[in-house]
């Protein structure tokens, strides 16, 4: 092989290990990508039964219960909307009534969203910056008074 | 007072930062020594400047000096001294400061360890430094003082985040940020290379420890903070692909590439430019780091703050040195002539395959952790990438590295012999294969758990893999010994012969093996569950039976606790007591939970507290979380070997000898 010819194959072989890793990324993206919604989103019909999303919102006060073995069921809202939550597992230890959340999971046929993950950020008054934007979105003010303050301060 | 003095001295700092940059500049450019000269004792001053304001905040968190917002904001009273002192860099402010440190100490050894070599090299080096802590200072100064005063003062200070008091928390930060800024080093001789024209053998063999060092603390930090992870967020897991995790990560594959890139242009003077490149993209990749963790564009723990003025400095800082330094590369790079030619097979060749498949897995990584925040910011709606893509993209690019490991160390500089290199790993590969075979089954034996035959499979072939470089990582050595011996030298003097960097790089090697292994068993066998327990009850995991004895309350320094005990007994025999802790600080009015452990080489039992499910009933049942993990310590394990690999390889003779040599003779000729 000539000077060229070996240096056209080190080329190749680069654009062949991008061209794998771009083909691996992008399937791997598509299956992968998760959208961020509200529940006036999934009240909307914005997402299909079965569909994973990650969820944000506010527990609604008064609304958790606790059932069978590590069942738990609550009502996430934003200002407009609400929508039931159905949780097996360990609550993070900064879950509590009037707290954003966000929760990974499908909407299931019955209307309830079943959670396999929930995330609650460490410091009480804190909450996500998806979860403050979106909930500014409504009409510029939140009128969430029955909830905390939701201007964002990271710990 | 004391405060002051630091923000004085900080100040200063920025002033000798300036002069560092603009003195030897103006000497290079005019051709003066002696204004060139000044690099080093600016560098020094500085240097000593950052250490007396990194006292002063030191002393402010030991004085309990609440009149310090900073201080006041993560401190309190009752917290205990250790925690005082690392609550330093606990937050965004201190975090910065001890990143100028850091960056002071490295120009500040460069600027002790530097006169063999080039005048002017090093002049142009220290004054790219100069750059960087210039704009650091300006950044900390403008939008994130540490010193700044609080009135009317407070009394008692909000407390450090319970999550950081954690001795994992003590030295993880330190020594991430020593690889990270050390990777300026290697970026600042590669600008230097660039603008002086001059890459040769005298170049490389003086920027390779540099970024060896880097990168071993690099490794090392990574380590520590996944071990951090692990013990503290009660997640039980030792890698998240959170996108702050992946910002230290992909500086490290950088910077692994650049390691193996600049041997192949030590040793051959070859992939000279590509050399440059990585230098410029390792350190790009750090201040990237440092821009996603500290402009609070991610949410994490450790996301400080959300002040938009400093993600738009940071930025705007992060354009300016990527920018003008590849501009530099793209005008300057194809005047670093090559002197000889590659072979495909032969051991550069391969390196640089080595080369393709950690900058492809980097760049698959940057991908996932960048995307969302591009969607996010063209208001394209909000997403995020989950672990499976990062897994998906990162695993199948980094197993052939394995291999490469192997068939490397078999593999001549120059010229390969393909037959050769198969008779010689024939018998390691069978080796491993057998014992790939029985032990996956033989682990399953031992502590059955529910597999998946895809992951029983996963499994034998990550073992074969870990087993096959194990077993050859040690060629490299052993071939050296045996051609000594061969020779007539007696084995001790065979064994002192073998270089240092031979010996760093066998270990480093291992490294890899052992976390591979231990990735495979952790990730394939690892079994969690989540129970309810009322106290006496007891739940299986993994042939372990877990006992639940109840909960007491108890007392700590600057937090009450709920202490549960959980008893392990596997077939009758008690094997752990474990001591799970549920921590409320009322400081923060937040609640941690601190696990219990058992860890032994080859699997760690792990509980973590989760909540009472009836409040009202001091005896009522909890949940908890129960995990098995299999060979997890083999995953830091790995860590901690590439750690010391890479201090031994800095150690090695020739970086010294050829310093010496250099000195004569400017543009050293190339050594084989």
């Amino acid at each position: 092989m000539t000077k060229r010819q070996k240096r056209m194959a080190a080329v190749a072989a680069l654009v062949l290990g991008v061209g794998l890793a771009a083909a691996l990324g992008f399937t791997a993206f598509r299956k992968n990508m998760m959208y961020f919604q509200t529940p006036s989103d999934l009240v909307a019909g914005k997402s299909p039964v079965g569909a994973k999303v990650r969820l944000g919102g506010l527990v609604e006060k008064g609304s958790v219960q606790r059932g069978q073995g590590l069942l738990v069921q609550f009502r996430l809202a934003d200002c407009a909307k609400v929508i039931g939550v159905r949780y097996e597992g360990i609550l993070p230890d900064l879950f509590r009534e009037g707290q954003g959340i966000v929760a990974t999971g499908a909407l299931a046929a019955d209307g309830v969203f079943v959670a396999d993950e929930v995330l609650a950020k460490h410091d009480e008054n804190y909450i996500s910056p998806d979860l403050a934007a979106s909930l500014k979105e409504q009409g510029g003010k939140h009128s969430c008074g029955e909830f905390k303050s939701t201007t964002a301060s990271a710990p | 007072m004391t405060p002051e003095l630091g923000h004085f001295a900080l100040i200063l700092a920025l002033i000798a930062a300036l002069a560092q940059t603009l003195v030897p500049a103006w000497g290079l450019w005019k051709g003066n020594a002696r204004a060139q000269a000044v690099a080093s004792s600016a560098a020094q001053a500085q240097f000593l400047l950052m250490a007396v304001s990194f006292a002063a905040l030191t002393w402010a968190f030991i004085q309990k000096d609440f009149s310090v917002a900073y201080v006041a904001d993560n401190s309190h009273s009752k917290l205990p001294l250790v925690y005082r002192i690392s609550a330093v860099w606990g937050a965004h402010e201190g975090s910065l400061l001890l990143w100028g440190l850091m960056l002071s100490g490295w120009t500040l050894a460069v600027s002790l360890f530097n006169r063999r070599l080039p005048a002017e090299l090093s002049a142009t080096a220290l004054a790219v430094l100069g750059a960087v802590a210039t704009g650091f200072l300006l950044f900390m100064l403008i939008t994130s003082n540490p010193f700044a005063r609080m009135y009317p003062v407070p009394l008692e200070g909000r407390d450090l985040n319970p999550l950081l008091q954690d001795p994992g928390l003590i030295i993880h930060p330190p020594m991430l940020y020593m690889g990270y800024v050390g990777f300026s080093v290697a970026f600042a001789y590669a600008i230097a290379a660039l603008i002086t024209g001059k890459l040769d053998a005298a170049w490389v063999r003086w920027t390779r420890p540099w970024t060896t060092a880097a990168w071993a603390f690099l490794t090392m930090g990574i380590t520590l903070g996944s071990w951090w992870a692990y013990n503290e967020l009660g997640w039980g897991g030792w890698w998240f692909w959170d996108p702050v995790e992946n910002a230290s990560f992909m500086p490290w594959l950088a910077g692994t590439a650049l390691i193996h890139s600049l041997a192949v242009t030590e040793k051959r003077g070859l992939l000279k430019s590509w050399t440059v490149l990585l230098a410029i993209l390792a350190f790009a990749l750090s201040l990237l780091g440092t821009f996603l963790v500290r402009s609070g564009v991610l949410v994490s723990v450790h996301a400080f703050a959300s002040d938009p003025a400093r993600g738009v400095f940071i930025l705007g800082f992060l354009a300016v040195v990527i920018g003008s330094a590849l501009s530099l590369y793209a005008w300057r790079a194809p005047k670093l002539a090559t002197d000889g030619e590659l072979r495909l097979y032969s051991r550069e060749g391969l390196l640089l395959l080595n080369n393709v498949f950690l900058v492809t897995a980097c760049f698959g990584v940057l991908l996932g952790t960048l995307y969302p925040l591009v969607v996010d910011a063209l208001a394209l709606g909000k997403i995020s990438v989950g672990p499976p893509y990062f897994n998906a993209i990162f695993f199948p690019l980094i197993a052939p590295l394995f291999v490469l490991v192997a068939v490397g160390a078999v593999t001549p500089w120059k010229k390969g012999e393909w037959r050769a290199a198969l008779r010689r790993l024939r018998g390691p590969a069978l080796l491993a294969l057998a014992v790939a075979l029985v032990l996956p089954g033989l682990a399953l034996w031992l502590a059955p758990v529910s597999a998946s035959f895809g992951s029983k499979l996963t499994v034998a072939v990550a073992t074969w893999l870990a087993l096959f470089t194990l077993g050859s990582a040690g060629l490299e050595v052993w071939q050296r010994l045996r051609s000594k011996r061969q020779h007539g030298v007696a084995t001790a003097a065979a064994l002192a012969s073998v270089p240092a960097g031979a010996w760093g790089m066998t270990l480093s090697h291992l490294g890899l093996g052992l976390w591979m292994l231990g990735v495979a068993y952790v990730t394939g066998y690892g079994v969690e569950r989540d129970v309810r327990l009322s106290p006496g009850a007891s739940a299986d995991l993994a042939g372990y039976e877990f006992a639940f004895e109840g909960v007491r309350e108890s007392q700590g320094p600057n937090f009450t606790a709920d202490t549960a005990h959980v008893q392990v007994t596997r077939a009758g025999r008690l094997v752990a007591d474990l001591v799970p802790e549920k921590r409320f600080y009322p400081s923060q009015r937040s609640v941690m939970t601190e696990s219990g452990v058992d860890a032994r080489l080859h699997r760690d039992l792990y509980v973590a507290l989760g909540e009472a499910l009836d409040p009202q009933n001091p005896n009522g049942d909890w949940s908890l979380r129960l995990y098995y993990k299999p060979a997890i310590r083999l995953v830091w394990l790995g860590g901690v070997l590439m750690f010391f690999g890479g201090l031994i390889a800095l150690s090695d003779r020739r970086y010294r000898l050829s310093a010496r040599a250099a000195a004569p003779l400017p543009a050293a000729t190339l050594a084989a």
